[in-house]
């Protein structure tokens, strides 16, 4: 049985089949990118994964355990996360309050009206290991609208370490941040636990090819490729799809 | 069912004033994203302008009418520019400060020049007397008020869907920026949308000056009612806003005929149970 | 034993910086008792709008929720309260606090079922609604709330058994400078507490806080019932210290007013709420003795400046000038 598997996930927006038939499966430590050309329905996917769309057809399972009809929250406590293509941080917050809170969440004190974070020595110490690998301790109290872009796609991976889920659903984590920033994004990717399955949206090829054992493609709603990197440039159907789309 | 007609004609005159008042505070919440409270104070400004133009110059109602709406208009300009700008986009809560210090700033000059009684703007012949309309009589300007809203509402119709000035208030409601890289002037196309607006407001305030009686407190009384009007019909949406005016004018009305107690009552249970079930409105757009 | 400031944890620096404001409200209340003996009354009614500002700033401030309708959660305290005493006989003075607390909670819980329905303008109109509604209802139940008279017939026994309820309104004053103190030690808790940094972090992205697997909706529910026992209390203290309950505790007014007050001091930081109910209050009082309309028109005046020149309020000019200066020290 695998970790994370979506079987047949379907959705039609007034006539148009946004997402056809379309089945992943994860298993613990795997790294998956799934890519596509634009408009072949990737947000659509993501959204139908966390529960913020309802799909028409198909199941999505996390561990065994049906979360089709589950709100976005209970797939979180489920075990997925997923991080935003669009920054998504509370902008009067800092770093350190980010992660605590996701903390907090986790170990299910964050509805605690009394006593503070900073005086919970276990929150704190993983606070900063997590802060630490992300080089962010430097920052760790600064306003978050103050920081660099690419520390808060950083952040944005952090709060999802912070969270300890089985699956991670990453919308691309490298949007934004310029191509000499991208090497620190990879860096923190690279210190995910080792039995995270990850499942990647990303533009970038080469970052693709660095990342991912396994490339699922989409095109039209549809998974046209679920293979190796090394296959994928090869693929007819593959470069049918990228070329055709740019041909138009 | 004498009861019903009699009840559904005080409703539909009291909706058509509620709808040429409201109708550009829909406008302008729909398109600059401002929730004016002031617009209720502007409505009340035409009514005092045609009564001091029929009253105390002794000049024809429609001379009154003309003035006041005139008036309005040419004062919405430099307030746009200066205060209604500076809020566009901001948080509700900022917005409701701002428009209700207005609001006050208004009351405050409105009791300064007016002073604090109740003022009546003079009617001409044709709009005072009973008209009757089959199964009972009814104040010839209530069907003037609601002849009134009906010229509005078509007049808004043509002007948005059939007018170029429509069609850039159109994209520019859609996609401010698109619009502005489109080349359409959209800060022109709000000051107007904005002058427009109030000049409804004032021409609102005269038309229903005898059910809506002008005195300083005016702009406060009804300011609730506006915005109740423009949540329940969809910020933005002309159709929405007068299906508001009419159901709210009908629960209204049919609540004080009936249960002349607890009128209110029901008219504001009524409000929280339709913006419960449509908060974006009946007609609105979900954001 | 753990004095030391170094083996004190965060949470105990906290409480202490707390205790040190506290002492200085005690202090001001102190100085204002022997510096205005005839305006106790005043005062007294400054803190309980305070408290009614406080809970508009747990969730206005804090919490980013749209309300022009907050008095009902204060009049649904003093009711509560009022109607206890001159009903029921329960004249206790601790007692009808804790009921006025109580039914605030459940007119906080109610009614932020219906205000969590809207966003933005639906939300404002929903509080307003509420309000109104509110209003209605305490009018037309005359024989339970004395209608647009008033209800009358309040009479506190005295606090503790020990100190009546006087005509100057010491026992009043000093009771409200105490609850303001125990609640303002209580909110700061409970902001600064993870709970807090979740509704402050609702207020800036509710959709990243339930992709993070927090709850929002009943977060703020719960922010609201916290709310509405701060807001019932101050309604309740009124009726105790003034011994009548009116509509006016009830009134779009009110609530209007109350979040000038919060957004004049400045929001989410407490202090604001404060201060900018001790401002608008003190100055109502000059101004309005003089002319009600003009009044208004200063008060309309003060908002549009606020809203034009300081959106932060008091506190956030504060801040400005302290960050302006401290780092004109450092260099």
């Amino acid at each position: 049985m695998s970790l994370f598997e979506v079987r047949n996930l379907s959705k039609k927006f007034g006539g148009l089949n946004v997402t056809n038939d379309v089945s992943i499966s994860l298993n613990p430590g795997d790294r998956i990118a799934l890519i596509g050309p634009n408009g072949a329905g990737k947000t659509t996917f993501v959204n139908l994964v966390t529960g913020h769309i309802r799909p028409d057809a198909g199941v999505v399972m996390i561990a065994g355990q049906d979360v089709t009809r589950l709100s976005p929250r209970a797939r979180v406590h489920a075990g997925l996360v997923r991080s935003f293509q669009v920054t998504r941080l509370f902008p009067e917050m800092s770093p350190e309050e980010h992660v605590a809170m996701a903390i907090l969440q986790r170990m299910g004190k964050v509805e605690k009206a009394f006593g503070d974070y900073r005086s919970m020595p276990e929150v704190m110490a993983e606070t900063a290991e997590i802060l630490g690998i992300l080089n962010l301790t430097p920052i760790a109290r600064s306003r978050v609208s103050g920081i660099a872009y690419g520390q808060q796609r950083l952040l944005e991976i952090g709060l999802a370490m912070a969270l300890r889920p089985k699956v991670l659903l990453l919308d691309e984590p490298a949007a934004g941040v310029p191509s000499s920033d991208t090497v620190l994004i990879e860096r923190a990717l690279d210190r995910l636990p080792p039995d995270l399955a990850v499942l990647m949206i990303e533009h970038d090829m080469d970052f693709v090819f660095r990342f991912a054992q396994r490339v699922v493609v989409l095109a039209a709603g549809t998974v046209i490729f679920d293979g190796t990197p090394a296959q994928v440039a090869a693929d007819p159907q593959v470069r049918e799809a990228y070329l055709g789309s740019y041909a138009e | 069912m004498q009861t019903i007609l009699s009840i559904g004609a005080d409703a539909l005159a009291y909706g058509m004033v509620l709808f040429v008042i409201s109708i550009g505070l829909s406008v302008t919440m729909g398109l600059m994203k401002v929730v004016n409270l002031a617009h209720g104070a502007f409505a009340m400004i035409g009514g005092y302008v045609a009564s001091y133009v029929t009253q105390q110059m002794g000049l024809h109602f429609a001379v009154g009418t003309v003035a006041a709406v005139l008036f309005c208009v040419v004062l919405a300009f430099p307030m746009e520019r200066l205060l209604f700008r500076r809020i566009y986009g901001a948080p509700e809560l900022i917005q409701v400060l701002m428009t209700i210090g207005i609001t006050f700033i208004i009351i405050g000059i409105a009791n300064w020049l007016m002073g604090p009684t109740l003022k009546t703007i003079a009617l001409p012949d044709s709009l005072r007397g009973p008209v009757d309309i089959g199964f009972r009589t009814i104040a010839a300007h209530k069907i003037f008020a609601a002849a009134v809203g009906g010229a509005v509402a078509l007049g808004l119709w043509y002007l948005i869907e059939r007018t170029s000035f429509g069609i850039k208030l159109r994209a520019s409601v859609d996609d401010t920026a698109m619009a502005g890289a489109l080349g359409i002037r959209t800060k022109i196309v709000y000051s107007v949308s904005f002058a427009i607006a109030i000049g409804l407001a004032a021409l609102g305030g005269v038309v229903g000056a005898q059910l809506l009686p002008i005195e300083p407190y005016y702009a406060l009384h009804y300011m609730v009612t506006f915005l109740v009007v423009v949540s329940v019909g969809g910020a933005g949406s002309i159709p929405g806003a007068l299906v508001a005016c009419l159901l709210l004018g009908a629960v209204k009305t049919t609540g004080s005929y009936l249960w002349p107690e607890f009128g209110n009552f029901f008219f504001y249970l009524a409000v929280i149970a339709i913006v419960s079930v449509f908060p974006n409105g009946l007609m609105g757009r979900a954001k | 034993m753990s004095n030391d400031a170094k083996t004190m944890t965060i949470w105990q620096r906290g409480l202490r910086s707390d205790l040190i404001a506290c002492l200085l409200i005690g202090l001001i209340a102190v100085i204002c008792f022997y510096a205005m003996p005839s305006g106790l009354s005043l005062l007294t009614r400054i803190i309980a709008i305070m408290l009614l500002v406080l809970s508009i700033d747990l969730v206005t401030g804090y919490g980013g929720v749209a309300t022009l309708g907050h008095a009902a959660l204060f009049g649904a305290g003093a009711y509560a309260a009022g109607i206890a005493a001159a009903k029921f006989g329960i004249t206790d003075p601790l007692l009808m606090l804790l009921i006025g607390t109580i039914a605030g909670a459940i007119a906080g819980f109610l009614s932020s079922l219906v205000i969590l329905r809207g966003h933005g303008l639906s939300q404002l109109v929903l509080s307003i609604a509420v309000i109104m509604l509110a209003r209605e209802a305490a009018n037309k139940f005359s024989t339970w709330t004395g209608g647009s008279d008033g209800l009358s017939g309040i009479a506190p026994s005295p606090l503790l058994g020990m100190w009546r309820f006087d005509l100057w309104g010491k026992t009043s004053y000093w009771l409200a400078v105490i609850l303001l103190l125990v609640v303002f030690l209580i909110l700061r808790q409970i902001v600064r507490s993870p709970f807090g940094m979740l509704v402050k972090a609702i207020r800036q992205d509710p959709i990243r806080v339930s992709a993070m697997g927090a709850p929002v909706y009943w977060t703020l529910v719960k922010m609201y019932v916290i709310s509405g026992a701060v807001a019932g209390l101050g309604g309740a203290l009124s009726a105790v210290a003034t011994k009548v309950v009116g509509l006016d505790a009830l009134s779009f007014e009110l609530s209007a007013e109350a979040v000038v007050m919060l957004v004049l001091g400045g929001t989410a930081n407490l202090f604001g709420a404060m201060i900018g109910t001790t401002v608008f209050i003190w100055f109502e009082h000059l101004v309005s003795s003089v002319n009600p309309f003009h009044w208004l028109t200063i008060v309309g005046v003060l908002l549009v400046t606020v809203v034009l020149f300081a959106p932060r309020g008091l506190t956030g000019i504060a801040d400005q000038l302290r960050d302006k200066f401290g780092k004109g020290g450092a260099k």
